[in-house]
Parts: structure tokens; sequence; C-alpha cells
């Protein structure tokens, strides 16, 4: 019979001391685990990215039901232990399931702590812990114009404001202290968080002690010392956590703030360990799960019976996992005697940097807008080796500037020592990884994460991973950074906005002043460039055709046998009978062999010889067609149902929105393409939700939609916001096309935009900003004056491109 | 039609201009369909226009440093050997050409 090895708590950090164990000593013990949650192991770190949208449930998953099974695990789910006997050497759950041991695990994490102020039970006062909580918190935020105010201006209330600001909640953040963050960050990072976080919309009240929260059976509002009332349909206390020890407590078993336990994790009895959030060693509690990880691999060392090895104290660092914030702090960084700090400020970028020394060694580094050198320092602050004077002058400028190490990220990781502590998280070396790269033949960063776990957990040492791949591999790694294309180091957000600082008005210009790799660029990045060259300067910069894609450079779409569809305009779905006349008359002149209706609401010609292309468009334009820039990265179809013409629901005039919407966009050009649709009451006929912007007509005016997606990707719109008059529904349109011309990457559709950029930042700029929005509505029709020449009919009657069509034909020789 | 004292003809094809800087051109010589291929110094490359992976015509594709990037799925070739490049293996078949007093001769092979 194997040993009984009983683990109350299933979170994360008993889970990676099994895995040490596992690893170390497989089949050494039956192993029982309850978890009070109904659920497997996932990483509760994450819970961020849930809560704001970015990631689901499955991706944070760190062991799934196939991990229990393969190591003959016994998980109770949904069982709360409730009590130990240490004499007869068993555990019972609530339920009163008992399950006898020969080592006991105490791993019940920390239980969240609550001000007790007055209403703090009424309904919708939550903390933010668990699954459980986070999925609260999204019911909560499905409310139309519902509220949150969150208690506590620390990590996890910030994080958990920013995730429900994503979810489009107005958020209040009540911090007691002067400045959020004030155990991770000094004053002046405090006050650059504050402000970026104000700007993302998030109200924050510094010095705010809440009196009271108001409600009869739900939460009303929040009432503070001051007076102050804020509406809140939600609370969030995020105010700081407690260890869980009541049940060791009970036992007998020595606690303080936290379970007692020697470096080895042992508790007062010696069959029993703790691990995890509970735990109090030497007097601290940890929350980060840095040292977290490390008591587990002592843990799961010793239960293998390796016992050389002993947690100890050590410093940790922080990052804030706000997308868009980058922020970081290592060590003590409070001023005192004897400490000197170095402080470097650049307003303009909103970069703020602060070392704290003591006796010529680094102790502490607070980095803000630029952290690309947190691990650097802190290494520096662990290694605790003097800074010499001469290198003290450039050490504020990181990695890059000490020494002869140039800005290349490969070259600043190939400076590290090897066991500079790469992933924080989950306490991985450079040394281990680049070995394990080497000796396991790992090629990516996935292959990285399963192997050494490195960058596997709150995953903003990614970058890092990264660069080792590229510095362990060389030209194999394939690397997974955006940029533009291999022809440059720089992403498209870059490149866009230096073709505005530096006025860069052609492809070469680009190429030269940004450094291009390439004499004339690719297939890639071309498309790219003249894209951003024509809509930064609309009538300025001449189009190259050469840099198109074949369907934008010969206005028809290139079929698998190399012929080509042509689709001519239909506004807003509406063709005439000579429309349809002229059609027919073209397929039978030119041989068309099929004619098609499309998705769209239009006609579709397919198999048309690129010869006959400009006769072909000649014959339409005839009719008074035109193209219908089926092919392009712009403006597409306008879908639109038949409204109050005939419709006996129909609120408004859709059809007529729809014309007039595709009369002032056709002929824009676009980061991708662009779908619209107009439907004329809620039962949407012309599927305006998942479109890249949406109209729904309603009795009191119009909801506009965008971000929907239906290809590959499928999702629903959001809603901009709602207008009453059928002039502010073409404007708003318009000036959100606009704002996505000028800020989406090349092949990004409006979804991608928007999760890049926020959907709440884009309704900030559209919708609650006027004077803002109607800048982007006078760029877009200036920018449409050039635009609406149809490409048809200046090839069919104009002779523009004349090369493309007619190929050099000599006759066979006689 | 001009010759050279070359085993096959040398054919006046057309005046460097009538190709696009960093674009292409399609022909048809005697029944073949060729395409010529003008690179931004100005060198002028001619393969047969199809790709040898779906017969995407190449000249439709975009011109980059010495290479065209097919149409239809991507490929890319390098224009004076004719092999594809990166991970896709095939080869297009080259023509040899000349350019006299700024007009554009090829020879035409196999």
């Amino acid at each position: 019979m194997k040993p009984r090895l009983v683990v109350i708590g299933n979170g994360m950090a008993p889970g990676r001391a099994l895995e040490t164990l596992f690893e170390a000593a497989p089949d050494a013990y039956e192993v029982i685990i309850f978890n009070a949650e109904p659920r497997v192991n996932y990483n509760r770190i994450m819970l961020s990215p849930v809560l704001s949208g970015e990631q689901s449930f499955d991706d944070i998953i760190i062991h799934g039901d196939g991990w229990y099974e393969e190591h003959n695990i016994t998980l109770h789910r949904g069982a709360r232990v409730t009590q130990i006997d240490r004499e007869a050497k068993t555990v019972t759950s609530a339920a009163g399931i008992t399950e006898s041991y020969d080592k006991l695990i105490i791993a019940t994490g920390s239980n969240p702590f609550i001000i007790p102020c007055p209403g703090h039970k009424l309904h919708g006062v939550l903390a933010y812990r668990d699954l459980d909580d986070v999925e609260k918190m999204i019911e909560f935020s499905n409310k139309e114009n519902s509220s949150a105010v969150v208690i506590g201006g620390g990590l996890l209330g910030l994080e958990a404001a920013a995730g429900l600001k994503m979810q489009g909640m107005d958020v209040t953040v009540l911090h007691l202290m002067p400045t959020l963050m004030e155990r991770q960050l000094d004053p002046s990072a405090g006050y650059l968080l504050e402000k970026e976080l104000s700007s993302r919309g998030i109200k924050i009240m510094t010095k705010a002690n809440t009196k009271e929260i108001v409600g009869t059976d739900c939460v009303e509002a929040v009432l503070l010392e001051d007076g102050t009332r804020l509406k809140a349909d939600m609370v969030v206390m995020a105010v700081g956590i407690r260890p869980s020890v009541e049940l060791a407590k009970e036992a007998g078993l020595d606690t303080g703030r936290g379970i007692q336990v020697s470096s080895n994790m042992q508790t007062s009895d010696p069959d029993i360990y703790s691990v995890g959030e509970c735990v109090e060693f030497e007097g601290n509690v940890y929350g980060l799960v840095a040292p977290l990880y490390e008591q587990a691999r002592v843990l799961g060392m010793h239960l293998a019976g390796e016992a050389d090895h002993a947690f100890a104290h050590s410093e940790t660092s922080t990052k804030l996992k706000v997308t868009g914030v980058d922020l970081f702090s290592a060590g003590d960084f409070a001023e005192g005697e004897n400490r000197e700090e170095i402080v470097f400020r650049d307003a303009a970028r909103g970069i703020y940097k602060r070392l704290v020394l003591e006796e010529d060694r680094l102790i502490g580094a607070v980095l803000y807008g630029e952290t690309a050198d947190g691990a650097w320092f802190f290494q520096k602050i662990k290694e605790g080796a003097p800074i010499a004077s001469e290198d003290r002058e450039n050490l504020i400028f990181g990695q890059s500037f000490s020494g002869a190490a140039p800005l290349d990220p490969t070259a600043a990781v190939a400076a590290l020592p090897d066991d500079a502590e790469i992933c924080g998280c989950n306490g991985v070396s450079k040394g281990k990884i680049v070995s394990a790269i080497e000796k396991e033949g790992l090629k990516d960063l996935a292959g990285v994460r399963s192997c050494t776990k490195a960058s596997a957990s709150c995953g903003t040492c990614t970058g890092l991973v990264e660069s080792l791949l590229a510095y362990t591999l060389g030209d194999e790694f394939g690397g997974t950074k955006v940029t533009v294309c291999g022809c440059t180091d720089l992403g498209p957000g870059d490149v866009r906005r230096l073709i505005v600082a530096k006025e860069l008005k052609s492809i070469p210009a680009i190429m030269q002043e940004l450094g291009w790799k390439t004499s004339g660029g690719c297939a890639k990045c071309r498309p790219a460039l003249n894209y951003y060259l024509i809509a930064t300067w609309p009538g300025e910069y001449v189009d190259d055709q050469q840099s198109r894609f074949i369907n934008e450079r010969v206005h028809a779409n290139i079929q698998k046998d190399g012929t080509y569809s042509v689709v001519p305009r239909a506004w807003g779905g509406l063709t005439t009978s000579k429309e349809l006349r002229a059609i027919a008359d073209v397929v039978d002149k030119f041989e068309i062999p099929t004619v098609k209706y499309t998705g769209g609401q239009r006609i579709d010609l397919l198999g048309v010889k690129k010869d006959d292309l400009p006769a072909v468009w000649k014959d339409l334009n005839n009719a008074g067609m035109v193209s219908g820039h089926a092919y392009a990265k712009g403006l597409r179809t306008v879908k639109t149902c038949v409204g109050t013409d005939w419709c006996r629901f129909g609120t408004q005039d859709s059809t007529g929105l729809g014309v007039k919407l595709e009369k002032l966009m056709w002929g824009s050009w676009s980061p991708a393409k662009v779908k619209l649709a107009v439907s004329g009451c809620p039962r949407n006929c012309a599927e305006s939700t998942c479109k890249d912007i949406g109209v729904v007509c309603v009795d009191s005016g119009y909801e506009l939609h965008f971000g929907g997606a239906a290809g590959m990707h499928i999702q629903g719109t959001q809603i901009l916001c709602k207008v009453e008059t059928e002039e502010e529904a073409i404007e708003y349109c318009a000036a959100l096309l606009q704002a996505y011309r000028e800020q989406g990457w090349y092949l990004e559709r409006i979804y991608k935009w928007a999760d890049r950029v926020g959907y709440d930042t884009i309704r900030s700029m559209i919708a609650d900003d006027e004077e803002g929005r109607k800048a982007f509505y006078q760029r877009f029709l200036h920018s449409q004056q050039f635009a609406q020449d149809d490409p048809w009919a200046q090839r069919a009657s104009q002779g523009v491109d004349a090369h493309e069509f007619a190929p050099l034909t000599l006759e066979p020789a006689e | 039609m001009p010759h050279d004292t070359a085993v096959i003809d040398w054919i006046d094809l057309c005046a460097i201009e009538d190709i696009p800087l960093q674009g292409s051109r399609r022909a048809i010589i005697r029944g073949r369909e060729i395409g010529l291929f003008r690179t931004m110094a100005s060198e002028v490359y001619a393969i047969d226009n199809a790709c040898p992976h779906k017969k995407g015509p190449l000249t439709e594709g975009i011109v980059h440093d010495c290479s065209v990037t097919c149409p239809l799925h991507n490929w890319v070739f390098d224009l004076k050997s004719g092999e594809a490049t990166g991970p896709d293996e095939g080869r297009v078949q080259t023509h040899a050409v000349e350019i006299r007093d700024g007009r554009v001769f090829i020879q035409i092979e196999g």
C-alpha cells in the first residue's frame, strides 16, 4: 500500500507542489484532493483577462481532467473540509466525506478582507478571488448603464476596475491612501498610473474613506465619510487578503497571521504541511505567485524525499496586468538616510524611472511607461553587488547603455548571466530556459511554456523568453513579435505614427528613414505602406499600383483559373430593370459563364477574361453602373432591408439611409474590408449586428453598432451609441470609419482594431467627444474628394493602366 | 525580325518602358504565355507565366527585390533562377533577356 497524501485545497500552490512531487518521485503516494470550488486547477493570476473578456476560462486551466486521471488522483469537487482529526489522522468534509492520511497538506489559501461597514452583506458586494466572483461581475456588467465601485486601489482592485471598464461598466475606484498602489509604487509612478486609468474613463478617488454601502436588498450606492454618494449596482472589495487559518487553528496547529511553517514547509505537526497564501514563514505572509511557487517546489521535493531544499524569504517584483499599462516595481524604494536615488522622466512619452541605491548597491526600482529593463534591474537588486561609480551615470538607461551591449533585445538577453531570473512567477532562470531549448529541441514559445513553465503564468516575461529563443536558435526562431513584415523590426503602430511624425510621403522615404532591411520591401509591407500613405496624405500621395495586390490593381477579383469576377455596385442593394437588362446583355456578349447573387445583395459575374475587363466595364458604365469594390480593402456593401417604404414593422427609412451611407463612403480605402448594414427595426433583417458597422433603426432613432464579424471569426457587434436623427447616424458612422482608417493596422478588421484599442476608447472618441467626432467626419469628407472616381471608368474610357489589360503579342513565326 | 548569331532567335519584344518599374507585363509569344518582370533596379527577367503550384498567373503578383509573389497562394519565385524560395519547392522555366538600346530582347527556351 502506498502512503496516502491528502491535500486540502486545489489552487496553484498545491498544484505546483504535486507537479514537483510527480516529477521527482512518480507513484510515491496515493493522492486525494479536496476542492471547495467545483472545478479543476486554474491560473488565478489570469482572472483579470477573463474578466476583461480577453481570455476565456478554458485558456487559464492549469490541470484539466486528464491530469487528475493520469496521476490517479481522487478529486473531491465542491467539498469543503471542515475538520482535521490529528489523532485518527483523518479529514472530513462538510458533506461527510472522510479520508485518512499519512501526510496532509493544508493549502486553504486566503480569504478576501471585507470591510465590515454597514451594508457589506447586501446583494452585489463581491470579492475578487475566484471564478465565481468573476462570473458574478460579468453578469452585473451585462446590465445596461450599470456602475461599479471598486474599494481598494492596489493590484487586484485596479485589475478588477480595468476589466469591468472593458466590460462597459461605469467604474469608480476608492482608495484610502493618497496615491494608487502605494505598496509597490512611489507617488510619481502612482500619479502617472492614476492619469492613465482616468484617461480610460475610470474614476479614481484617493483618500476616500467608505462609510456605508446603501441599499435595501441590493447595492444602490456607496456613501463616503465626506458625504459623497456614488451610485453603484455592484461593489468589489479588493482591500487585501487574510490567510485562511481557521481549520489549522481548530486542529491545534501553531498559527500567527498564517499557519506557521519551517523552511521545509512543515507545520508544528510533522505529518502536516502547509503551502500557499495561508502560510506564515519567519513572520512573512505571501500573496504574489513567485514565492508561493518556490514554497511549492520545496514542499514537492521534501515529499519526494529530497530534504536538502529550503524555503527562504526573498525580494519580489510586481507587474500590473492591465493591457496597455507598463509598470514594474521591485525591492525597497522608500526614501531614507544613506539612500540615493536616480530619477529619469520623459513627460511627453509618459515615462518615469526611479532607482534607489544604498551604499552603492541597487535596492529598489520603479519603472513606469517603459519596463523592458525590469528584469535586469531586478537581477541587480538580488545580486546586491556594488555599482561602480563609472557605471552609475548610465545605470538608469538600463542594460543597453551599461557596457557595450547594443539596443538589440537579443544582445540584451545574451548579456544576462545564466542564473538571471527570466520568469518571476515560476522562478525560471535564463540557464534553465536555454538548456531546455537546446536539450528538448524547443522551437517556440509554447514549447518553452510547457517544458519550463517560463511565461506560462502572468505572461509579462513573454518578450524576454522570445528574445532567449531568438538568441539560442538564431534564424531558426520564427518569432512572434508583431512587425509589419520581415523587412523591418517596427510594428504597424510605430510605422503609422512615424509616417505622420516625420512627414514621410512615399514608400521609398519610409524605407529610407525607418531603416528598411530590404531595398524595395516585399509583398507584405508594400501594400500596407501604400495604404498608410493614402490614408495619411489624401490628395497628396499618388497611389502606387505596383504595391497593390492584383485585385486592387485591376479592380476585379482574381479566380483560381486566372479569370476575374466583376461585381457592379447596387446602392443599398437596389437595382432597376435597366441595370438588369444591361447585365444580361454583358453576360451574353462576353460569354460570362456564371452569374450569382452575393451575400451582400449584389450580382457577381464570374469567369471574365482579363482582356475583356475594360470592355465589360464600359458596357456596365454606360448603363450607369460603377465598380462595387468587391475586391477592395475598402467599403464593400451596405446591406439593407426595405424599411418604412414597404415593411409593416419598419420604423425608419432603412433603405434610404443605406443608400446615403453607400453614396457617402464608396471608394474609400481602409485597412481591411468594411461591410455595413442598415436594418429597419430590431428584427434585424439586414443582419446589422454582424457587420463592421451596423445600424438598427428603432422608433426613437438609430442604434449604431460596430465590431461585428462573420467570416472565419464570428462575433456580434457592440453598441457604439444611440442617435436620434439620420444626419447624426451618418456623421457618427463616417467618423467611426475615419478613426479606423487613421488608426487601424493593415489587414486588421474593425473588430480587431477595437479589441486592440478598446471598444470604450472608440466610444469615447466617437460618441462622447463631439469636437473630436466632427473633426474625424471633416477629415473623412476631405479624403473622399480624392477617392470617389470610378476606377472602372478610368480604365474603360480614360486609358488608365492600359498595359495591365493588353498583353504583348507576337504571332507564331511562319 | 532582327537576328543574332545564336542558334535560338533573339526576339525584339518591346521597349523597356512598356514594362512598369517594379511591375510586370504578360507577353504571348508564338502562343506561349511569358511573364516579363522589371525590378526596382530596372533589370528585366522573363519566366513562364504559370506557378507550378496551381498555375497562378505570376505577372499578376507583386514584384519585390528580384522576386515575384504569386497572387493565388503567395509562393515566391526568384526571377533570376526561377526557383521557389522559402518553404515551397518548385521551379518555373526562365528565359534569357537582353536590353539593347532600350529594347527588350528575349530568347525562348525549351
